[in-house]
């Protein structure tokens, strides 16, 4: 049955068609810069500096870089689905600084937000991802698991493992702009998708509009299911706009391997299970994600990826691999140290507390997780993690024996401030220090 | 926001059924009234600043019900909307406006002399009296949809105008961003500073945008008279004051609203408004008068008695907690106010809520006294 949808998106089928045979590469050149025109010009009865907003008490990357200048120069495109600079920026207006982190301030709203406003993007990137520079960097995607090590953690202090991260459908708006019909062609090409999972991947969608009350105690008790956004950083930005229509969970029976629809981003993917095996829990995010792609592929569908910016989501701060890998760990010592926090830093982790980005610890367990998304590929951001969280667990052993571990992060320090790449190289510390002659 | 609106071209290539929203499980006004039909329809059409279908009933496909009242589920985000949509617009408007037809001519009085009596409900039940009204300045967006550049020049057209006000109308103008911690903290032991709005009905239409940017409160310096600047409507209108001297409490309020119209007139700005609807607002369960005119009354007897919710119906009134529209009542203290907005005149309605308190006042006092009130309960008006 041809939907009015097949018609209009022949064009995108036809890119699915090049991405098939020549690799996403070829799709992500034709969304190039230079080929990408603004929409139609918008009509204003202001001079922007009229429209210019006060952001004199505020704390976001948008407002640290959205000059009056570079206002006046965007404020009057739209991308050709006709989202705008004011659309995109609003929740950064809306909601001036955040108690815990810089938030970013600013969202997409299509795939071409982020050509059509890279003045404003572009820099905001830099300053959020480590002075990763889109006009003269490419990002690496890397989602070959077999080359992860030393991916098996203590289990008496990881308590749990976890991948995520978002995927976004070519040809239909994000959730800060998508029309109802457009979320509901998301759902529908994913739905459809995951039904061809098999094996242990095999699973099944809840929609949150049909869900019966038995279905909802069982997601919220198996941790699974997302509520309608309450933070104002995202519903200004109108991501929660029509709930819960097209909104839907989908899980293996296994309860391993999760997807969301339709929330933040298009789709959510989370791999996890109790304990430290995170070489597993990676494993299983790599086949699925290519799994899934391969399906919507089959469909005429592709993933936004281009090879500046990596996997395009809502959210800059998302960009490149969208991966957050983490662990639920044990840590009621070392988090204790007035050193804890540069640990973190110099290790490129950051911590959060169990109930996720808004929350404080608890008993000292702690949610530790990558702090880069992009310039570095998955398996080089699990790596980190896996190393990291390593180093984490013998210090906090050698403070249960009553030593210190000084010496130790000295070293570290010295590891740290070379390129991530050196992890990579150097499995763990021990094989780093004997490279070294060092005991 | 005013712009040319591609994303609404961009939503006609899909069906109008793809678009069309689900309101199963929805219990507003706008869901008894949109149609597949009715959206296939309209979906196409646009206010000229650009205000489409969809703008106007988000707020009515986010928020399904409301547990107190019957919500209307749709907003406007010009005058022109009310015209361009009229066709979804006007049964609502019938339905939550006791059947006022799309012929009917509203009356507008505020001639405050035409006022009977009200000077003189009991002080011992009736705590304080109140009139509130929202005006419109034409020629700009309303809240849901207005730019920050917009909203700007009505907040500075505002303070122009009121600056001009003098005698017991003088007063001073509050800028929410610039509030000092002792002049937010002065506002809210008077009971004036408005929050940024919470309700998801408010937040989901759009009007706390940009918030606190040209929003403010404006007050004279016997604080009764009190004007809000760019929260639900361009204005808000309210005069207030202890005690029960409604007739008092409309003076100031009839008298300053005329002023402040021949202000704005004066530098070439009217206020929105038409024969047909009387005042525009953003929200269609204000026009016409946009008045509610209300008392704090004790009445822990009356509130009691069986009857109480029927006669409020016929007297024409109606009942709330003490802390506005979504709150309950407190230690037999209700905040009674007239339930009608459209198809009456702003005095009539006062007279109304000045008859019928007085009423009700004295079927308090008889119940004190252990006595009957069958011979009071009033007919339908």
């Amino acid at each position: 049955m041809a939907s009015s949808f097949s018609r209009i998106l022949s064009s995108k089928r036809h890119i699915g068609f090049l991405s098939l045979v020549g690799g996403s590469v070829t799709a992500g050149f034709l969304l190039h810069r230079e080929h990408v025109s603004a929409g139609t010009p918008v009509r204003r009865s202001y001079p922007a500096s009229a429209e210019y907003p006060d952001l004199r008490k505020h704390n976001n990357c948008m407002a640290s870089n959205l000059t009056p200048a570079i206002y006046a120069k965007l404020c009057d495109k739209a991308t050709p689905n006709g989202y705008t600079l004011d659309q995109a920026i609003q929740t950064g207006v809306d909601n001036p600084g955040h108690p815990f982190i810089k938030t970013v301030g600013m969202v997409a709203g299509d795939e071409e937000s982020y050509e059509v406003f890279a003045d404003l993007l572009d820099p905001i990137i830099k300053e959020r991802h480590n002075g990763y520079d889109p006009h003269t960097m490419r990002h690496p995607t890397d989602l070959d698991a077999s080359k992860i090590h030393s991916g098996q953690f203590d289990e008496r202090y990881v308590l749990s493992s976890r991948v995520r991260t978002g995927r976004s459908i070519r040809g239909l708006s994000l959730p800060p702009a998508c029309t109802r019909a457009e979320r509901r062609e998301v759902e529908r090409v994913v739905v459809d998708a995951l039904a061809g999972l098999k094996d242990d991947l095999t699973g099944k969608y809840y929609s949150l509009t049909q869900l019966t009350e038995k279905e909802q105690q069982q997601l919220i008790d198996d941790h699974f299911l997302f509520d309608k956004p309450v933070s104002p950083l995202l519903t200004c930005a109108g991501m929660a706009r029509d709930w819960p229509d097209a909104r839907g969970i989908w899980h293996n029976n296994e309860k391993t391997f999760l997807i969301w629809i339709n929330e933040e981003d298009h789709t959510r993917v989370i791999s996890m299970e109790k304990g430290g095996n995170m070489k597993r829990v990676f494993d299983r995010f790599c086949r699925g994600l290519k799994e899934v792609e391969r399906l919507i592929q089959e469909r005429g569908w592709e993933f936004m990826w281009n090879e500046r910016l990596g996997y395009v989501l809502t959210c800059p701060s998302n960009l490149g691999t969208g991966l957050r890998a983490g662990v639920h760990v044990k840590l009621p010592l070392l988090s204790k140290d007035p050193r804890f926090s540069k640990i973190l830093d110099h290790l490129r982790l950051q911590k959060r507390g169990t109930g996720g980005v808004d929350t404080a610890a608890v008993g000292g367990v702690f949610d530790i997780s990558n702090l880069d998304r992009l310039g570095h590929s998955e398996v080089q951001l699990v790596q980190t993690v896996i190393d990291g969280v390593n180093y984490l667990i013998e210090c906090e052993k050698r403070l249960e024996r009553g030593q210190d571990f000084k010496e130790r992060f000295r070293y570290l320090k010295r590891l740290c401030c070379l390129p991530v790449v050196f992890l990579f190289l150097f499995p763990d510390e021990s094989a780093f220090c004997s490279s070294l002659g060092l005991k | 926001m005013p712009f040319g609106n591609t994303h609404n071209q961009l939503k006609l290539k899909f069906s109008s059924a793809d678009e069309y929203p689900d309101l199963s499980k929805h219990n507003n006004h706008m869901a008894k009234v949109l149609t597949p039909d009715m959206y296939e329809r309209l979906r196409s059409k646009q206010t000229p600043s650009g205000f489409t279908l969809d703008d106007v009933i988000q707020t009515g496909v986010d928020n399904p019900g409301h547990p107190f009242i019957m919500t209307v589920g749709c907003v406007a985000g010009d005058e022109e909307t009310y015209d361009v949509f009229s066709e979804l617009l006007d049964p609502i408007i019938e339905d939550r406006h006791g059947g006022y037809k799309p012929t009917d001519k509203h009356k507008t009085d505020i001639e405050a002399s035409n006022l009977k009596g009200g000077d003189d409900l009991d002080s011992n039940y009736v705590l304080s009296s109140r009139v509130r009204t929202g005006r419109s300045i034409r020629g700009f967006c309303l809240p849901p949809h207005c730019s920050r550049g917009e909203r700007r020049a009505v907040e500075t057209l505002s303070i122009e105008a009121l600056a001009s006000l003098s005698g017991d109308l003088n007063g001073k103008y509050y800028a929410l961003k610039n509030m000092t911690d002792a002049e937010q903290q002065q506002l809210i032991d008077d009971h004036f500073l408005f929050d940024k709005p919470v309700s998801p009905l408010l937040l989901a239409s759009g009007m706390a945008r940009d918030w606190p940017d040209a929003r403010g409160i404006w007050h004279n310096d016997n604080k009764t008279f009190l004007v809000w600047v760019n929260e639900e409507d361009h204005l808000r209108v309210i005069s207030m004051q202890k005690g029960g001297n409604m007739k008092e409490v409309f003076n100031r309020f009839c008298t300053g609203l005329t002023k402040i119209e021949s202000l704005f007139k004066e530098r070439g700005h009217a206020f929105m408004w038409n024969e047909h609807l009387g005042y525009v607002l953003t929200c269609p369960s204000n026009l016409g008068t946009g008045l509610r005119a209300g008392v704090h009354v004790k009445l822990p007897n009356m509130s009691k008695h069986a009857k109480f919710e029927e006669v409020l119906k016929r007297l024409r009134l109606q009942k709330r907690g003490t802390g506005g529209v979504d709150t309950a009542a407190v230690g037999g203290v209700f905040d009674i106010s007239n339930a009608d907005r459209l198809g009456f005149s702003e005095v009539e309605l006062v007279q109304m809520v000045v008859d019928g308190i007085k009423l009700l006042v004295e079927m308090e006092k008889r119940l004190e006294k252990g006595e009957s009130v069958e011979d009071l309960i009033p007919a339908q008006k």
